[in-house]
């Protein structure tokens, strides 16, 4: 009972000011964490002594929370949210500067039809297209974030993955999203892959002292169980992340509900035990409204409100755009949409 | 010995979206009675939100079935005749009900209604050759005109006619490639939903077809708004109805076939084959 009221009270008491993974201050916070990342024992003591994950619970929960019947005016509000919220991608081999251009101009304005319509939050490219989104996008206040460190497979040698961040940020990106190596983390030296983090952070520094935002990717689907997805969203919050992200969309299984609800459940718990604010990023999978909206209630219902802005959830995506703006048609006119009324992208 | 009764098994008719049979999204049904009010059946009461499954499956099913060739869409709809004939007996059993008929009426009503099946059928690689053609042009130039389908039509089914009438609507308007979504007759709705029965064993690729029952102008009215949807049929609106549904169609120019009264026993003509075709021109150098 003592431990409960502890709990309840705990952030009353304790808690530390909320401070956002980008800022000066969560380098200090970060420190009073120092112990467990001193080396390779500790850290490992640390995420094997994070509590096991309810796989029936943590499944229950999300089908649970994606049960919520959400309605017009509400429905109305989560609609543009999450339009504000999109990562707009394009992640193919057969990428043109023209299409770049093209998914820029949909960005900033994605309903041509409707000037009311929220843009969204940033253009999702390669490394060598930041520089072609960056001039799209001009003034828009659209960010362009980048994928980075041998996307997606992450099987190159540091100094080639370091030095593809920097060009990236070189061109102008504002965020960077790297993969971390599955390899090394499966086969157990955290270190390693904590290591790689804090080298690609250092290496997302501008000359004038800010930094391009850093998304951590994990690639839950090949990460097998949900203890180790637990396990990496702490090692990556601890490395410095601004931002965790579930999936690169390129493999079988990407962002699923329950696996989305623990990392926010991670986010949160760091939250409380460090102040530091950490965003999360789904991605892969996720193209209809409705599954849209249920993350954002399970965002709502385990993080609350400080988290439901573009700054600190993302939903990486591309379709899901189409069909949000159809719904968004459908709520202003009445009548259903169609896919002729969207652009193909 | 002793004679055991026999349980009675009730069938639950349902909708037919997709190539699937799934109860109405609402989970509401209504009665359904014969003629003389005594209760036959419950069927599925469709709401809004049918409408719009049905018209996705039917986008859906529109690239593969649009782009068969005529002759495998004439085979597909011969072999739901071949299906049609081997349910006979259901049918002139529901329709007698339906529209309390003898049996001999009845089951001139389904041989009549089989028989313009196939005929409709054998129209499939027929129909480009009355509808297209080559055309004569001021230049070197072969200009050919080829009949093209609209799209995904919604078909509000007659209401006097429900078997006969429902099968006129429906084969013209997909053998020459279109998807339907149709509004089966609210009053009897049965031999439509028996239909959906015939149409998913047959080779029929799931979606081409699409039946919702229920109250035709709560369906159809989301239905004419709907502007992923390219044509209308209004075979079985009532004259208010009618009008209320071509006003929502006009919105993105849907093609509208208004209602006329029609005798469906008597030779349908090539009208209703004709309305949900576009052409497609083209022109191509003659190379002198």
């Amino acid at each position: 009972m003592t431990w409960r009221y502890a709990r309840r009270y705990a952030p009353l008491v304790t808690m530390p000011i909320t401070v956002p993974a980008y800022g000066k201050e969560a380098a200090g916070r970060l420190a009073s964490m120092a112990d467990v990342t001193a080396d390779d024992g500790a850290l490992r003591r640390f995420l094997h002594g994070l509590p096991g994950v309810d796989a029936v619970g943590l499944e229950a929960r999300a089908a649970t929370l994606g049960t919520r019947s959400i309605k017009t005016t509400a429905k109305a509000y989560a609609i543009d949210l999450a339009l504000s919220m999109i990562d707009l991608t394009t992640l193919e081999g057969a990428d043109t500067p023209g299409k770049v251009r093209a998914l820029c101009a949909k960005g900033i304005h994605p309903d041509p039809t409707d000037r009311g319509c929220p843009q969204v939050a940033a253009i999702c490219v390669y490394p060598d297209m930041v520089a072609t989104a960056k001039e799209a996008l001009g003034g828009s206040g659209i960010h362009v974030a980048s994928v980075a460190t041998a996307f997606p497979a992450g099987r190159a040698a540091l100094p080639v993955k370091l030095a593809d961040t920097r060009d990236a940020v070189a061109a102008g990106a504002d965020e960077i999203d790297m993969v971390i190596d599955r390899g090394a983390f499966l086969s157990g030296r955290y270190m390693d892959v904590f290591e790689e983090i804090k080298a690609v952070r250092e290496a997302c520094a501008r000359p004038d002292g800010s930094a391009a935002h850093l998304k951590v990717i994990f690639e839950t689907g090949e990460l097998q169980t949900y203890d180790n997805v637990r396990r990496v969203s702490w090692l990556a919050m601890l490395a410095g992340a601004d931002f965790i992200k579930t999936s690169t969309g390129k493999v079988a299984v990407n962002a699923t509900p329950p696996v989305t609800l623990l990392m926010l459940e991670a986010v949160r718990d760091f939250h409380a035990t460090t102040g530091v604010q950490v965003g999360v990023k789904p991605a892969g999978g996720i193209r209809t409204t409705k599954d849209a909206l249920k993350y954002l209630v399970m965002v709502n219902e385990t993080l609350g409100e400080p988290w439901l802005t573009a700054d600190w959830f993302r939903f990486g995506a591309s379709s899901l755009l189409n069909d949000l703006l159809m719904q968004r048609q459908k709520l202003s006119t009445g009548r259903y949409s169609g896919p002729d009324y969207v652009t193909v992208d | 010995m002793n004679t055991v009764d026999r349980l009675s098994v009730l069938k639950t008719y349902k909708l037919y979206v997709g190539g699937k049979f799934p109860r109405s999204e609402s989970g509401r049904v209504y009665e359904v009675t014969d003629s003389k009010g005594t209760w036959l059946a419950n069927a599925p009461l469709a709401s809004r939100k049918d409408a719009r499954d049905a018209v996705v499956a039917a986008r859906k099913a529109f690239g593969g079935w649009s782009g068969a060739t005529a002759y495998n869409r004439g085979q597909i709809l011969y072999r739901v005749a071949e299906m049609l004939e081997g349910r006979r007996d259901q049918f002139v059993a529901e329709v007698a009900a339906a529209e309390g008929l003898s049996k001999a009426k009845a089951t001139a009503q389904v041989d009549a209604a089989v028989d313009r099946w196939v005929w409709y059928a054998g129209w499939s690689d027929k129909v480009a050759q009355i509808a297209g053609g080559a055309n004569p042009v001021a230049g070197p130039y072969f200009n050919l005109s080829a009949p093209e389908p609209t799209g995904v039509v919604a078909v509000v089914a007659p209401q006097d006619s429900s078997f006969l009438g429902l099968v006129s609507v429906i084969a013209p308007a997909v053998v020459t490639g279109n998807t339907v979504v149709v509004v089966a007759a609210e009053g009897a709705p049965l031999p439509a939903l028996s239909l959906a029965e015939v149409l998913a064993t047959s080779d029929l690729p799931g979606g081409v077809v699409n039946i919702l029952s229920g109250r035709t102008a709560e369906i159809a009215a989301p239905l004419a708004a709907h502007q992923d949807v390219n044509a209308l049929d209004l075979a079985g609106a009532g004259e208010e109805l009618a009008k209320e549904l071509e006003v929502a169609a006009a919105d993105n120019l849907k093609r509208v076939l208004r209602p006329a009264p029609v005798n469906w026993s008597a030779d349908p003509g090539t009208g209703r084959l004709m309305s949900f075709l576009e052409t497609k021109t083209v022109w191509h150098p003659m190379g002198v």
